[in-house]
């Protein structure tokens, strides 16, 4: 196979990624990089190292559709930066000095989670009916639309959710991906913002988490030009695509589906880890 | 009432998405004609990503990376537009630390000072 070919094939693969991961909101990291590392034989280094630099274009890229609807709440998602950040150097440092056997096998069990959580969306957690000191200290209780007009909400947790948004970055960092799902956790499960603007302020986070850790990846030589391009192109494409369909359904079967392919895949990372085959 | 600032959240939102989204189709054109290059150049040979080596270290760093792209080398060309993209939630950044002043919010411009001091020691390649 020639570089024409390999590079046309990871574009269309990366399209599909983009496409799948927009619909079941798990982004496209999850996927690229299993797909890059069993399905191209690419380096699991090499592979994280473009999953990454996906994973900033598809969060600015779509950060302009949401902002408009008024959702997030860019107090606290400055203010958990500092944590998603300082974890995604941690992270970063740590994937420079992890084996790739070991790398594999943390994707495996994450892959694990991602495929439960997508078939399984967490259950909104009930509104706090009283204000947290420390939240009206950094004044993050805020307001967002819905169907029955303005609602108000009051944050909680937030040394709890800040250490949370460390291990996010962290594994962001350690593996490529965004990392959104474990983000929306802490923030919707952990600080009992409603789901609608932590899934929205968790897509603001993401691009700037992941820049924290590009940096180190490239200046360790992480990200290859001829791997990145098609990679990025095809995420980008696949994502809008992606997000447009998504508007006209809710594809229930289609994410049963796909936690069966990402389940399979965890346990083929998890296998190869293993037995050293990467 | 309260009086109105300056600029409301909603508004910096608004410009904060559309310079999201200028930095990456920008970055995405670049990387799209670095592509096209790249595959003139190279779209024969066999792609052998199998063993990390590491990329050159031209290609490692910001002023590598201007100097082959000027050059006009596609890969170079390639990785200025990925720069681009990882410098665009990077200006995010800086510009809430501008949206913040002239809010005259004290504490967000320190907290948004951290984060963007954060991401630079990244991209100046993270050495203590």
């Amino acid at each position: 196979m020639d570089n024409l070919l390999f590079t046309l094939l990871l574009w269309l693969g990366s399209v599909a990624a983009g496409f799948f991961g927009a619909l079941t909101g798990l982004g496209g990291g999850v996927i690229i990089v299993p797909l890059l590392a069993l399905g191209f034989g690419v380096n699991i280094r090499y592979a994280i190292g473009a999953s990454l630099v996906s994973v900033i274009a598809t969060s600015s890229g779509a950060a302009s559709a949401y902002v408009k609807e008024g959702y997030s709440n860019i107090r606290i998602g400055m203010f958990l930066e500092i944590a998603t950040t300082l974890g995604a150097l941690f992270g970063a440092f740590l994937a420079t000095m992890t084996p790739t056997s070991t790398i594999a096998i943390v994707f495996g069990i994450i892959l694990i989670y991602s495929s439960i959580v997508s078939v399984r969306p967490p259950h909104p957690t009930p509104a706090a009916a009283h204000p947290d000191k420390l939240a009206g200290l950094l004044r993050v209780d805020s307001s967002y639309p819905t169907g029955e007009g303005i609602r108000n909400y009051y944050v909680h947790s937030i040394p709890g959710g800040f250490v949370m948004m460390f291990g996010a970055g962290t594994i962001s960092g350690l593996l490529g991906i965004g990392s959104g799902v474990m983000k929306v956790l802490a923030m919707d499960r952990a600080m009992r913002i409603p789901f609608k603007v932590s899934t929205t302020t968790s897509n603001f986070m993401i691009g700037v988490t992941a820049a924290a850790s590009a940096g180190i990846y490239l200046n360790r030589g992480y990200i290859d030009p001829g791997l990145a391009m098609p990679v990025m192109l095809g995420v980008l494409v696949g994502s809008f695509a992606g997000s447009m369909a998504l508007i006209k359904a809710r594809p229930a079967s289609l994410r049963k589906v796909f936690s069966v392919i990402i389940l399979l895949l965890a346990v083929e990372m998890i296998y190869r880890g293993i037995t050293g085959k990467l | 009432m309260p009086k109105k600032p300056a600029l409301t959240d909603k508004q910096i939102e608004v410009v904060i998405g559309n310079l999201l989204r200028a930095g990456v189709l920008a970055a995405a054109v670049i990387v799209l004609a670095g592509g096209v290059f790249y595959l003139a150049h190279y779209g024969a040979q066999r792609p052998n990503y199998k063993v990390f080596s590491g990329e050159p270290a031209d290609l490692r760093d910001i002023s590598g990376i201007a100097r082959d792209a000027l050059a006009m080398h596609s890969r170079g060309v390639i990785q200025l537009g990925l720069i681009l993209l990882i410098a665009t939630p990077v200006s995010r950044v800086a510009f809430s630390i501008a949206a913040f002043a002239a809010q005259r919010d004290r504490l967000y411009v320190a907290l948004t000072i951290i984060v963007l001091s954060i991401l630079v020691f990244s991209l100046a390649g993270g050495h203590f």
